[in-house]
């Protein structure tokens, strides 16, 4: 492992951590930039596998910095750029909670959750269209989100996990017989 | 919707013990294929533990989508906050990136082998199509939830339409409609008191 492939993924994500406003899809143009054509931590063709694995393995997509810091430094490489990425905004954030923690009684701290929590719904719902639009959707698709839906709003109790692995299960079939 | 569909909480559950924390964020990181974080810890926080209420889940998803920051690592650091201060929040997301970190890598690791298997593609597919019904699932709670204001429910399809249907900037547009939507709950509020 080379010692001086650290301070680097610290100077480049730190920042990134804490521009990265409505998630890590804000950053990924600047990631790859930085990693392909400056840092030299990937090739443009690895830059492009990490991206497909980020999207197929569980966690937010932004741990695909964990593998650019393993291809940058190895283990010390990925445990650094993984802390360098989320650490920063979750401290922010752990800030922001506390100091409005503090005030929960008060009237205009009730008037403020009651008011985002509508915008909350609101992004999800933008959230569901725009994951339809990257994924291309399909009939298939539509179908099993809607029987997902459906399942669990029926029985909440439901475990998502049994949802997901249906899910999984059917595409697997559908594709095993086309 | 009637005042009988979801009645309330008497009294909040105790706060989870660290420990319990962290197993339900390690399991909900370990096996949220396709991007179901949200509609899942939606399920595992609200629904089936009922640690925090819907209002204050909504709000602080929402708050954690203007924040920097993955919007599912700034979610846990804010229940993890709410339910057991600095420790939890430090729980909650470490509970969340564990798996994750490992699945990368092992998955880097296997890509080739992956590669030539299209069936394991096709079950991530499914997977992530299921996800999109856990959040849709959610969301239909939440809209359930809007629905009993006026002002609610613009708010929430002001947000819909701004963020997914016109594509404009996230944050500007929430800043934009938090305000007006804060302003709404707060005279809302003020009549109740008063009637």
């Amino acid at each position: 492992m080379r010692e001086g492939a650290l301070w680097p993924l610290i100077a480049v994500f730190v920042p990134f951590s804490l521009v990265s406003i409505g998630g890590g899809p804000s950053i990924f143009a600047a990631i790859q930039v930085q990693s392909v054509e400056v840092q030299h931590w990937t090739s443009a063709r690895e830059f492009v596998d990490i991206f497909a694995i980020s999207r197929a393995a569980p966690g937010p997509g932004s741990m695909l910095v964990t593998l650019i810091g393993w291809k940058a430094g190895g283990w010390a490489g990925a445990i650094v750029a993984t802390l360098a990425l989320f650490a920063p905004s979750s401290l922010l954030c752990f800030w922001v909670a506390k100091t409005w923690g503090r005030y929960r009684d008060r009237p205009w701290s009730r008037a403020l959750e009651a008011g985002l929590a509508p915008i909350g719904t609101g992004l999800i719902f933008a959230g569901i269209l725009a994951i339809f639009r990257v994924a291309g959707g399909g009939a298939l698709s539509a179908g099993v989100a809607i029987a997902a839906g459906v399942a669990l709003w029926r029985l909440p109790k439901l475990h998502p996990l049994i949802v997901l692995a249906v899910g999984g299960a059917v595409f697997a079939a559908w594709s095993a017989m086309h | 919707m009637t005042p009988n569909d979801s009645p309330p909480a008497p009294v909040a559950p105790p706060p989870p013990s660290l420990w319990r924390l962290y197993a339900v964020f390690f399991n909900i990181g370990a096996f949220s294929f396709g991007g179901g974080l949200t509609g899942w810890i939606f399920l595992e926080v609200v629904t089936v533990y009922g640690w925090l209420n819907e209002e204050e889940f909504l709000s602080g998803l929402a708050l954690g989508q203007i924040l920097p920051g993955a919007n599912v690592t700034n979610l846990s650091v804010y229940i993890g906050q709410r339910l057991r201060g600095a420790t939890g929040a430090t729980v909650c997301v470490v509970g969340l990136l564990t798996a994750p970190f490992f699945a990368v890598l092992a998955l880097y690791a296997l890509y080739d082998q992956i590669v030539e298997r299209p069936w394991i593609h096709a079950a991530l597919d499914g997977a992530a199509a299921a996800a999109i019904g856990l959040l849709g699932a959610v969301s239909a709670m939440g809209a359930r939830r809007a629905a009993a204001h006026l002002w609610s429910l613009a708010a929430m399809a002001a947000t819909f339409i701004a963020v997914g249907v016109l594509r404009w900037p996230l944050v500007a547009s929430v800043l934009v409609i938090a305000p007006l939507s804060v302003a709404a709950a707060w005279y809302s509020q003020r009549g109740q008191d008063h009637a």
